[in-house]
């Protein structure tokens, strides 16, 4: 008889990063300006609009909240649903190691 | 023990109360449909404690039991022909999910076109996909076997499926010795440790997406790919050619009825002549045989309880020798011949020069008769067919003759 | 009405999971699970939401999570719930049945409409993103007038069906129409039904970056955009009580004008090809739909 405590079925267990690094997936990534963000302005437990409306949770709340660079796609909603305008994407070749020429 | 005059659905029916299932879903279809009548009224009046789902189709009705078992639940249907065509990609399912489900078919011709009655078409063409295949020559054996399949299916998480022929056995009345609750008990303790976990406090998903290699896991162990799964399902169905005796022979601890486990036989020992069925037909081929005794035949009948999986070892024991075996298939597989003659034709061929001949015969097809008198005839035809090549194409029985002939154009 | 500030930051919902960037999808799927606070079995079909399940071993949800045949899912969460009840375990857990469009309208609606009309005891949600999207944006029966789609070239000729009402035509205690980039909206029905007994219906647009063809950073705007034109309709239906809820309800007190419906065709890539004849079409659709939910909103049936 076989040993039944080998797995007999495929059953998952729940794990961050099962698509791998997903922030290099983007193009560009967000950044907070602490200066333009409301909780920071106001000095309130308040917005956190951007945590509410990130598909993948890469956001903690704060002031300012913290952004998972590791996993964040770069979509640009947090950018989108900001009322104060406080989140920009700059581009990832801004930080890249090789000048596009050398390539 | 009671004895009671009831059908082979009535068995069926009393065999899932026994097993003390906890959730029916079933959707009627010629013949299987008093299966559902007679639960649906156990568990209206209370008798038999258990959800019943009416179910709006049998693929509802088969995925209601997958779901109910993969959250520990005994779970039991039936059904017939479209009915478990419809759902055959429930089994397909059930099967790969290990979930030990049992589900009894009345065996019926498939559409199209249309025809009620019996034959072993729709569970023969399910035979791949991974469930244990039980085949019932009596309404006795309806229930004891439909019984021991919970003790099958929860010993191996293999789901199991018991088949006896519609009408000749659903609708025919028989003897049957009923067992008593205790001796159900004594054999069949509830069901425990299912293989899967549903539980917020450990939260997995089952039966996800799986690549075609082993990949590893968040703490680096590497997992089983789509191959290694499915060769550990195959493991399981040879697991139960020991299951299935171990099993049958624990039933007769309790009760003191056995099936022969795997195979059964009648008068094979000295026979030079073995005629193979599965299902009631092999009930008749014991007339068959007794009859051709009488005229110096010296034939036997070796009956096929298991066909998933199939008894290779067996059936190369008991057939080593033989001149002839002669295989009665009441299903085909289009274009090349009967299920069983193929896979018997398979399992002895290593036998070399020590295997009988195998020559095959469709018969029954959408409820035609067969007697022992024509099964005494066929034999009679196998045995003078030997003078001839060592394959034949099969002997279709009782065709009607007006100007309908066997099929041609079979090179054998 | 929940505050977003007051929701849960519970968190069920994994980074670094498999779905598209700006899937509308995970935005929802965040305020569903957290509004059952992950006491829950999920039965999920073939569909965009099996990528969140991610590919064995690991899985991007952390959710008791039942993967099913893709035309039975209702049928699955009846037998979750009937399963969970002979064990004794129904109070451990909430049964949620999450289908696609395509899995609760199309190849799924017959073991929908049987479990509604057994009234099973579970929450189905659908979310909608108007078509087959996993298998790469066929037509469902749920893809708007006129949208372009991998088997409607010339752009779909029928007006979607409307779940809901179908659903409300069984005869179940809760039907409900949200939006995903609405998380109190989405909160709030999931607790409601979290709540309640028998078979609830919640309908969830979800908009989809990849299938509509737009820029993933305007999922939101695009959602919210759809509830101005009053194509997509924020509203709740509790034992037969009709209301609309959030900003559609907002719109209906202040008799407010709908946005036209050709702004938000112009949001997306796969109206490209929509004609005046047929935005004329579909804002007549619009209009009439509208009219009758102010009515209904009105006279709270």
């Amino acid at each position: 008889m076989r040993d039944l405590t080998v797995h007999q079925i495929a059953m998952s267990s729940p794990g961050i990063g099962e698509a791998g690094r997903t922030g290099d997936w983007r193009s560009e990534f967000p950044v907070i300006i602490a200066e333009a963000c409301l909780p920071v302005k106001s000095g309130r437990n308040t917005c956190q609009i951007c945590w509410g409306h990130c598909p993948d949770n890469c956001i903690t709340q704060g002031s300012p909240p913290t952004i998972d660079l590791t996993y964040c796609k770069g979509c640009g909603i947090c950018v989108e649903v900001c009322p104060t305008d406080a989140i920009v994407m700059h581009p990832e070749a801004e930080y890249a190691a090789f000048e596009r020429g050398a390539l | 023990m009671t004895t009671s005059v009831i059908t082979g659905n009535d068995a069926a029916a009393t065999a899932a109360k026994l097993a003390r299932v906890q959730v029916i879903a079933a959707y009627p279809i010629t013949p299987q449909s008093p299966v559902v009548e007679v639960l649906s009224d156990w568990v209206a009046s209370g008798e038999l404690p258990a959800e019943f789902v009416n179910v709006e189709s049998e693929h509802s009705a088969l995925t209601v039991c997958i779901a109910a078992s993969t959250v520990g639940a005994r779970v039991f249907t039936a059904t017939s022909a479209n009915g478990l065509a419809y759902m055959t990609e429930q089994v397909w399912w059930a099967a790969g999910a290990r979930l030990p489900i049992v589900m009894c078919i009345a065996n019926r011709a498939m559409a199209a076109p249309w025809n009620v009655l019996n034959d072993q078409q729709d569970s023969m063409s399910v035979r791949d996909a991974g469930w244990v295949q039980l085949y019932c020559r009596d309404n006795q054996e309806i229930l004891d076997t439909t019984l021991q399949a919970y003790r099958i299916a929860e010993r191996l998480n293999v789901p199991v499926m018991v088949c006896y022929d519609g009408f000749l056995l659903s609708h025919t009345v028989m003897p049957v010795d009923v067992p008593t609750p205790e001796q159900a008990d004594l054999f069949l303790p509830p069901r425990t440790d299912p293989l899967q976990v549903v539980d917020p406090a450990d939260p997995r998903n089952i039966g996800p997406v799986t690549l075609a290699d082993p990949r590893a896991d968040g703490a680096g162990v590497l997992r089983p790919g789509y191959m290694e799964l499915r060769s550990l399902h195959h493991g399981a169905l040879l697991d139960a050619l020991e299951v299935i005796p171990e099993v049958d022979a624990e039933y007769a601890a309790v009760t003191g009825r056995a099936w022969g486990g795997l195979t059964w036989e009648y008068l094979l020992d000295d026979a030079d002549v073995a005629v193979v069925a599965a299902g009631s037909l092999t009930t008749q081929l014991t007339l068959a045989v007794e009859a051709l005794r009488a005229e110096g035949v010296r034939a036997g009948v070796l009956g096929i309880r298991s066909y998933r999986p199939f008894p290779v070892a067996a059936v190369r024991e008991r057939l080593a020798g033989k001149r002839l075996a002669v295989v009665f298939d009441k299903a085909l597989s289009y274009g090349v011949e009967g299920p069983i003659a193929g896979d018997l034709k398979a399992a002895l061929q290593p036998l070399g020069g020590e295997a009988p001949v195998v020559f095959g015969c469709i018969c029954g097809l959408g409820g035609r008769d067969v007697s022992p008198d024509d099964l005494a005839a066929a034999t009679r035809r196998a045995v003078a067919d030997l003078s001839g090549p060592r394959d034949r194409a099969p002997d279709w029985i009782n065709l009607q003759p007006q100007g309908i002939p066997q099929p041609q154009g079979d090179p054998r | 009405m929940t505050k977003l500030l007051d929701l849960p930051q519970a968190n069920y919902v994994l980074p670094g999971n498999r779905a598209c960037a700006g899937c509308g999808i995970g935005i929802g799927l965040r305020q569903i699970t957290a509004a059952l606070d992950g006491k829950a079995v999920m039965a999920v079909p073939a569909s965009c939401l099996t990528v969140f399940g991610g590919m064995y071993p690991t899985s991007s949800v952390a959710v008791p999570w039942v993967n099913v045949a893709f035309p039975s899912t209702a049928a699955a969460a009846a037998g979750l719930a009937a399963g969970l009840r002979a064990m004794g375990r129904a109070d451990e857990m909430t049964v949620l049945a999450m289908a696609g469009d395509g899995g609760t309208g199309d190849i799924g609606i017959q073991a929908l409409s049987g479990a509604a009309e057994r009234n099973d005891d579970f929450i189905y949600l659908c979310y909608d993103n108007e078509a087959y999207m996993n298998t790469g944006t066929q037509r469902s029966g749920l893809t708007p007038h006129g949208a372009r789609t991998t088997t409607t070239w010339a752009g779909k000729r029928e007006n979607p069906k409307d779940l809901p009402r179908i659903m409300e035509a069984h005869g179940i205690p809760y039907v409900a129409s949200t939006s995903a980039v609405y998380p109190t909206d989405v909160y709030d029905k999931v607790a409601r039904a979290r709540d309640m007994h028998r078979l609830r219906y919640i309908h969830m647009n979800t908009p989809c970056p990849s299938g509509w063809t737009f820029e993933p950073k305007d999922t939101v705007r695009i959602g919210e955009l759809a509830v101005e034109c009053g194509i997509v309709v924020l509203y709740e239906v509790v034992e037969g009580a009709f209301r609309l809820t959030g900003r559609s309800a907002a719109l209906a007190n202040r008799n407010k004008a709908l946005t036209p419906v050709a702004e938000y065709v112009a949001t997306q890539g796969r109206f490209r090809a929509m004609t005046e004849e047929t935005t004329a079409e579909v804002q007549a659709w619009v209009d009439g739909r509208w009219a009758g939910y102010v009515a209904r909103h009105a006279a709270g049936r």
